[in-house]
């Protein structure tokens, strides 16, 4: 009833604390990843001193860039004169600088410096230097300036581009997906035709299988892990293989989905109305083709919500994949990964951003583009948890 | 990278196709071999009832193999084997529910728990409900609720990457990398290392929790607020009631339905935390929990699955009365 008004006509102090309080919410809310997200596409030496939200503003750096050494001068009008450039022009500016670190603003640039031996240092703000003498150098290593130097906000890809290659990241891509796709496909099947059974079919049984599958809902995923990791192994020592493979994940995955499918595409099949599949029948067509035929396309939506709610809890597993999954190169998930990089990278936060954000998109591109079906589904099954 | 793209590709073709070649399969045989067929006089002998009779069992059967296989066995299994040692083969009657009840750790995990269970359903719950009611009131609601419900999209891990950043703790004479120490210091504060603080520590990972659920209670409770008539809030408003006595007296009783299922939806979820606390903490520092446990006995010296059947056995029974209610709701709602 407000959204007919106007906004701007109608700011009482009411509604500014409304709109504010609701701003400071979604602000904590984003900030923390937003943090994540610029970190990963910054500077990883950056990165590691200064924090995200001074990424956009140029920092101050404190470095030092070694000169050339004797033999590189050339004779220039009586003098010898030694150039060179510390580094790429335009990547920072010098501010000061000093051959002592501790009195690091004692020359601007571009003011000449004069050395002890009478000779005339001159460091510029793009990094290049002068060094005149009237007589040769003998300096065999270069000499050390210190300099403070403004560095604009540099953003690359360098982060992304080091984690899905050197990290293994990119390969843990694939794996995620090659459990993803088959533990949300293979549950979604089997459901679709339990659900008709449920919804279409007489048989005896039917209450009470249906209220046992309400019961296994909510039974913790902890219950099941034990006694199937015992059957995981025995099978593969019977087998003389290791207990650990995709098969054995994509079957967990359905069977820990299951009831909620079940659930949610029974609950949905038995509001189709009554008519069409009773006229289907007396046109002589079976279940089977109703099923494939009528009610699976009828069906979508709670398909397409209960694919989304599957695809997004199994992408985003952590347990069944460290309990049935190896940790080799060509099993481990991104979120094993990640808890791994956690321990072991736990300081570089140049790597965790980076592949904590390839971890995240693309559940997020899923949530974006197909948010109403994933709240549609959210609504439908708030029984479950998890 | 190829080889391993077609072995992916390869594996899910297999996977998939062996699922639905049992119901085509199934179809065919059934058609096949109990097809109508003709009768020494030539009548047609119908076999289409024993079809009808055969037909739900296969439609069933996949479904209900693995709801055996996975969830309906292994609770007795896990039953059974609480009550056997560490290799799962010697009976020690109730030896592991003694250890339980005296191991100071699980102790502490139960306690941690019960407080992850006061904490994050109430919070998630509580500011749902706020944002759900003032994002209807502006014009760009849609758009913060979008905000507010992203990190449900996170996994948990992924969300403990993005607040361990938050919570990162440098010494007090260098820049702070994290936002809430440079925020501390912003106000003149001292820097902490947040995750290690005992027992406060709890808290800053029940905010991870709280941060992603929210979105969830939101969505829900938006719904429910939505299917609340606007001719009852009018009367009231009209009757003098100001905005906050509206909502307490009149949206809140409305969805009390909803928010207990959002409630006890959440209360599941916090007893089976445990990526958070793997990937935060690992139980250090006093933040143990009973699902992080349990996956550590599983494992921990070759692996306790007497130990570790037990401590799954508290998550069990925690739920319990969940699950009689949803059973209890069902039913009623069938015959309504």
């Amino acid at each position: 009833m407000m959204s007919h008004r106007i906004p701007l006509l109608n700011l009482s102090v009411g509604r500014l604390l409304v709109h504010l309080s609701l701003l400071m919410l979604v602000m904590v809310w984003v900030l923390p990843s937003m943090g994540l997200l610029i970190s990963s596409f910054r500077d990883k030496d950056q990165l590691a001193i200064t924090g995200w939200w001074t990424a956009f503003t140029t920092t101050s750096q404190n470095a030092f860039g070694r000169t050339g050494v004797a033999g590189e001068e050339v004779l220039q009008d009586g003098r010898y004169v030694l150039t060179g450039s510390f580094f790429e022009a335009g990547s920072k500016t010098i501010q000061s600088y000093n051959t002592n670190f501790r009195k690091l603003d004692a020359y601007r640039s571009g003011e000449p410096m004069t050395m002890k031996d009478g000779s005339l240092f001159t460091l510029h703000a793009d990094g290049s230097y002068v060094w005149k003498s009237e007589k040769p150098f003998k300096h065999k290593r270069g000499k050390r300036i210190f300099y403070v130097a403004k560095v604009p906000p540099t953003f690359s890809l360098d982060n992304y581009l080091e984690v899905l290659s050197a990290e293994g990241i990119g390969q843990s891509f694939v794996n995620t997906f090659v459990v993803t796709i088959p533990a949300t496909i293979i549950p979604i099947t089997i459901a679709a035709f339990a659900a008709y059974a449920f919804a279409w079919m007489r048989f005896p049984g039917r209450q009470f299988l249906f209220v046992v599958v309400v019961g296994l809902l909510v039974v913790p995923l902890q219950m099941s892990l034990i006694p199937l990791l015992r059957m995981y192994n025995d099978i593969g020592a019977f087998f003389g293989v290791s207990g650990k493979s995709y098969p054995g994940i994509w079957l967990a995955h359905t069977g820990f989905g299951l009831p909620l499918a079940i659930y949610l595409l029974r609950n949905y099949m038995g509001t189709l109305p009554k008519e069409i599949i009773e006229s289907a029948r007396i046109d002589g067509a079976n279940h089977f083709q109703i099923f494939t035929r009528l009610v699976v396309p009828l069906s979508v939506p709670a398909l397409a919500s209960f694919t989304i709610l599957q695809f997004l809890w199994v992408w985003n597993d952590l347990l069944v994949a460290l309990v049935f999954l190896g940790k080799s190169d060509d099993q481990i998930v991104l979120t094993s990964k990640m808890r791994e990089l956690l321990g072991s990278r736990g300081d570089n936060w140049e790597i965790l951003t980076s592949s904590a954000f390839i971890s995240i998109v693309v559940p997020l591109i899923v949530f974006f583009a197909l948010q109403r079906y994933f709240v549609r589904g959210l609504v439908a099954g708030s029984v479950k948890g998890g | 990278m190829i080889a391993q793209l077609l072995d992916a590709v390869f594996a899910v073709f297999f996977g998939v196709g062996a699922c639905f070649l049992y119901f085509i399969g199934s179809h065919f045989v059934l058609e096949r071999f109990f097809a109508d067929s003709k009768g020494a006089n030539g009548e047609v002998i119908s076999r289409e009832s024993l079809r009808n009779l055969l037909r739900p069992w296969i439609f069933l059967l996949p479904a209900v193999f693995m709801l055996f296989i996975y969830l309906v066995y292994p609770v007795f299994e896990t039953l059974r084997l609480s009550f056997h040692d560490f290799t799962g083969e010697r009976f020690v009657g109730f030896r592991n529910y003694h250890w339980a009840v005296q191991d100071p750790e699980l102790l502490q995990a139960i306690g941690n728990n019960a407080m992850w269970l006061v904490v994050v359903p109430t919070l998630s719950v509580f500011f749902g409900l706020l944002v759900a009611v003032l994002a209807d009131r502006v014009w760009w609601g849609g758009f913060a609720k979008s905000m507010i419900f992203m990190p449900m999209a996170i996994s948990f891990v992924g969300a403990s990457v993005i607040w361990k950043f938050v919570y990162d703790f440098r010494g007090a004479d260098s820049e702070q990398i994290g936002s809430l120490n440079a925020l501390v210091m912003f106000f003149g504060g001292e820097p902490e290392a947040w995750i290690t603080i005992p027992f406060w520590n709890n808290f800053f990972l029940m905010i991870i929790l709280i941060w992603i659920q929210t979105g969830f209670a939101m969505v829900i409770l938006s719904a429910a607020l939505r299917g609340v008539p606007e001719e009852t809030l009018e009367a009231a408003r009209i009757d003098g009631a100001n905005e906050i006595q509206v909502f307490l007296k009149i949206m809140v009783p409305q969805i009390m339905g909803t928010i207990l299922v959002v409630w006890t939806t959440i209360t599941i979820i916090v007893l089976k935390i445990f990526d958070i606390v793997l990937a935060m903490t690992n139980g250090q520092w006093g933040t143990e929990v009973l699902a992080n446990m349990m996956f550590d006995w599983m494992f921990r010296g070759g692996g306790d699955s007497g130990r570790g059947s037990t401590i799954a056995l508290f998550i069990m029974i925690a739920v319990v009365p969940v699950m009689i209610w949803n059973i209890r709701r069902f039913r009623s709602e069938e015959e309504s």
